[in-house]
């Protein structure tokens, strides 16, 4: 019953949505498959951050390595929950002045806001940012021209690298008959033709992958929403 | 040398990058930008529409990416302002919710100080369901956002009549980082319904997946930050600021395309670098192989 029942859920949910895409009258069953979805998306978030809790409480009850990491987390995690559920230091609404919690939660002035502003944005920033560190490091290590595969990767990239910077415009003098080396042009014609040339490949045997998988999952043949238990 | 090229730790390569990042943004350089055809393709898009027109923008990133994203955002939503379009915020992203209210606050109610809430713009907010909300508000707007951010129903909002779903856009905007993003509308919004107009601003990493849907399903692309300084480049000539000059706000893509440069040009030297230690290397351990 346990595994029945969700597989019976899985699968007439799937042809719902399925049969809706390509029948106009049936529209309207999809949208409602995809409210209940949208709905079963946001108890997610609350089971996630559940837990996430219960995995860092753990962590920090046992002490085990980067403990101090978890209390960071934990602790941040309360503490935006609290201001943002409570609505602190939320102004109300100018059209309801009598209902106190009726501004928005992420007003700038409140501290959801604040932390937002000065704390969340920053600290995702750094670290998208600090890629570019280890990159530049890994490219210096591990770029290796070793074989013709790795020569053309490397002159692929050299010319992208450069040519989507301001660095590609040396080539602007070049006479009409050597315009097809531009950096522009060139980097225009990699990425319209053998990028994309690649891409529809790979975008075209990922599709086929995933209608076989779908129908599997649809078919109650692979269950991975059932967990391993 | 070449044994101290070997040994070259990774913190000097940081510190060379770190260098290559700052310089150019305290002293910067003064680069001009040949707008490519997927610019001006943007451009057009917002343009050709005629006053008034119902242009939809979907903040698809979070900070993380708004270094690459918020300046082609913040060009978009000004293009969009001085042609005087009803503008539509919604966000496919938790933070891009926060991100479309900071750009109400800093760019359109500046250059467009008449513009009233739920009249000429509405924020409808983030939701949660990923494509899902796509494919829902696509055919039923009403059933995907039932309020605004500020939980007045739709129906009661002057800017939304009209508006059943998002089939009504004249345009729709997408500023992407990834999932669900720019891919999710081209299979949800624009495949769904074919012609209704759809551009894009995206990451580097994200605009290679995205060139097989150009021109039919995404009319226009910015590409990174490269994108968004060509784009910035064809906006300021024709729109530029109330006193005449270019808005300040309009000049991030162009100045972050110097560290751009910099850093890119450190990363070819250092591939260089890496294989001549690389060859070097490998000529001294067979010379060495044939010489025993």
């Amino acid at each position: 019953m346990k595994r029945t029942v969700p597989v019976i859920i899985a699968a007439i949910t799937g042809f719902v949505i399925l049969i809706a895409f390509f029948l106009p009258p049936t529209q309207s069953w999809g949208e409602g498959a995809g409210i209940w979805f949208n709905i079963l998306a946001a108890f997610a978030f609350v089971l996630g951050g559940a837990n996430l809790l219960k995995v860092q409480l753990e962590t920090i009850s046992s002490r085990r390595p980067g403990w101090g990491y978890a209390l960071v987390v934990v602790l941040s995690f309360v503490a935006m929950l609290t201001v943002g559920l409570l609505k602190v230091g939320v102004n109300p609404e100018p059209q309801y002045p009598d209902r106190a919690w009726s501004g928005p939660f992420d007003i700038a002035s409140s501290p959801f806001g604040w932390s937002y502003a000065y704390v969340f944005s920053p600290l995702t920033s750094t670290m998208f940012a600090s890629l570019a560190f280890y990159v530049a490091s890994a490219a210096f290590r591990a770029f290796r021209a070793k074989n013709i595969e790795a020569i053309l990767l490397l002159t692929t990239a050299f010319i992208v690298l450069i040519g989507n910077t301001a660095a590609g415009r040396i080539t602007d003098g070049l006479p009409d008959w050597l315009s097809f080396l531009k950096f522009d042009v060139l980097v225009a014609n990699i990425m319209s033709y053998v990028s994309t040339g690649a891409w529809r490949a790979i975008t075209i045997g990922i599709a086929i992958g995933v209608a076989a998988t779908s129908l599997r999952v649809l078919l109650g043949i692979d269950r991975p929403y059932l967990g391993r238990n | 040398m070449l044994s101290l090229l070997e040994r070259i730790d990774r913190r000097v390569i940081f510190l060379l990058m770190g260098l290559a990042v700052s310089i150019p943004i305290l002293f910067p350089l003064p680069l001009d930008y040949k707008p490519s055809r997927l610019a001006q393709s943007v451009f057009d898009a917002i343009d050709q529409l005629p006053e008034g027109s119902r242009v939809c923008i979907s903040y698809d990133y979070d900070p993380a990416s708004a270094g690459e994203l918020q300046p082609m955002a913040t060009a978009m939503l000004y293009q969009a302002a001085m042609k005087k379009h009803k503008i539509f915020f919604m966000a496919l992203w938790g933070p891009g919710k926060t991100l479309g209210s900071e750009g109400v606050q800093q760019i359109l109610l500046k250059y467009r100080p008449e513009y009233r809430y739920g009249e000429d713009y509405v924020e409808l907010g983030y939701q949660t369901g990923n494509e899902v909300v796509i494919k829902v508000a696509t055919t039923d707007l009403k059933l995907q956002f039932p309020t605004d951010v500020k939980g007045t129903p739709i129906e009661r909002i002057p800017v939304m009549r009209g508006v059943a779903n998002l089939q009504a856009m004249d345009l729709v905007i997408s500023i992407s980082a990834g999932y669900p993003g720019s891919k999710e509308w081209v299979q949800y919004y624009v495949s769904a319904f074919p012609g209704e107009k759809f551009v894009t601003g995206t990451t580097g990493v994200q605009s290679v997946s995205l060139y097989p849907y150009i021109p039919q399903q995404i009319i226009g692309m910015l590409g990174a930050i490269k994108g968004a300084a060509e784009y910035e480049t064809i906006v300021k000539a024709r729109y530029p600021g109330p006193d005449g000059k270019p808005p300040p706000e309009l000049g991030e893509g162009q100045r972050r395309m110097g560290p751009q440069l910099s850093a890119h040009l450190l990363m070819v030297s250092l591939i260089i670098l890496g294989n001549v230690v690389f060859f070097l290397q490998r000529s001294a351990k067979r010379r060495k192989e044939a010489g025993r």
